[in-house]
């Protein structure tokens, strides 16, 4: 798989279900089309379906990595709707 | 000559505590009703109710106050309005449905139809005493099949296709069964561990897994005076030709060994689940 930079960082470890969702969606969307988008969330819940709802929003995940301090990053590539076939 | 209240009851007219009114219990498949049913059933209980409906706890509608003396006008005006009556006593109750798979994004299978297709092939029909069928898209379980004497549940049964997946690792942790773990070499699923929630089939990033619709059914659940969940047995079941000879079988094994009035939880445990288990087993295994 391509090498990806990561353009923007957002911290969903403060917040909790259903906010941490909305909140990664916020910041998704203040992306460019094709950005990449660094999210820090929380073991449990979070983990378990952010990425998820994330996918159903047609968005591209390329990766999960485990931080080993309870915490995860997940990493997103913004896709428009448009793009969307 | 007396009013026949056991026909009525029958028929869905249930006697209220005030003599000569009965609460009428409407047909309702999958908890869904039309706008135009609505439409029928609110004007039905305005002009021979008391202007309001009951939502039973099995997604039924019951119309209370409806007089003896206006039964058969109100039955027709039912029919009218494309409504039909419901059913009590000992035969195939209601069949429930959660929304399924075609409106909710984690449903594994379409629970409408389904609903549908039981309700026509056995709502109605004379049992031993009553019987519940219960339909849930998933694991989630929202439509809690296990309270039903027979509950049905969506599942997927899951293969990793190996070349799509790149380790994202999105899978790992949505699995809430911990059948997969990620190695050096590869994912690594304990299928023993698995319960077909198609969690991991659902949050892939990259379609590496191939998610195929199944049922899982559970058998004698009854949540009244007596207090038990349905078993859930019988290895996922992939087509519904399969799945019908399953709901057949449970149904006969009720009405031929039950006594009458008894509860299929209670005539299962009498007759002895290992002889139900494997009549069930013979029937998924052809
Ligand atoms: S049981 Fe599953 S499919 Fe049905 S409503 Fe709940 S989450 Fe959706
Ligand atoms: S179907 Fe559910 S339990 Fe089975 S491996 Fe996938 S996520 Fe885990
Ligand atoms: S989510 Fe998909 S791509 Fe990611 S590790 Fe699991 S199977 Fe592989």
């Amino acid at each position: 798989m391509a090498d990806y930079t990561i353009d923007e960082t957002v911290d969903i470890t403060d917040v909790v279900c259903p906010v941490t969702f909305v909140k990664a969606k916020v910041a998704l969307e203040e992306l460019e089309d094709g950005q990449v988008l660094s999210i820090r969330l929380n073991d449990g819940e979070p983990v378990q379906n952010v990425p998820r709802s994330i996918k159903e929003e047609g968005h591209q995940i390329l990766k999960l990595i485990d931080n080993g301090d309870g915490t995860y990053n997940l990493v997103v590539k913004r896709i428009t709707l448009e793009d969307q076939t | 000559m007396g009013t026949d209240y056991k026909a009525l009851k029958n028929g869905g007219f249930m006697r209220q505590t005030q003599k000569n009114n009965f609460s009428l219990r409407l047909k309702v498949v999958g908890g869904n009703l039309t706008a135009e049913q609505l439409v029928a059933i609110a004007e039905i209980s305005k002009k021979y109710g008391d202007g309001y409906v009951h939502l039973t706890s099995r997604q039924g509608v019951e119309i209370p106050f409806i007089k003896l003396a206006d039964v058969e006008a109100v039955k027709t005006e039912l029919e009218a309005g494309g409504v039909n009556t419901g059913v009590c006593g000992p035969r195939v109750r209601t069949v429930t449905a959660c929304q399924g798979s075609a409106i909710c994004p984690s449903g594994c299978i379409d629970t409408y139809p389904l609903a549908v297709e039981i309700s026509n092939r056995y709502f109605g029909q004379e049992l031993p005493h009553k019987f519940k069928f219960g339909i849930t898209g998933c694991m989630n379980n929202c439509l809690k099949a296990e309270e039903n004497d027979l509950g049905i549940k969506g599942g997927y049964s899951v293969e990793l296709v190996k070349e799509n997946c790149t380790l994202c690792g999105v899978c790992v942790k949505a699995c809430r069964e911990g059948a997969i773990t990620k190695t050096s070499e590869g994912l690594e699923i304990d299928k023993s561990k698995c319960n077909y929630c198609g969690r991991c089939a659902k949050s892939c990033p990259f379609n590496a897994w191939k998610g195929e619709s199944g049922y899982l059914i559970s058998f004698g659940g009854t949540f009244g005076n007596l207090i038990a969940k349905g078993e859930q047995f019988l290895p996922i079941i992939r087509n519904k030709e399969i799945l019908f000879k399953v709901t057949d079988a449970a149904l006969n094994f009720f009405a031929k060994y039950a006594k009458p009035s008894e509860r299929f939880r209670v005539c299962i445990d009498r007759a002895g689940w290992d002889n139900f288990k494997k009549e069930m087993e013979d029937i998924c295994n052809g």
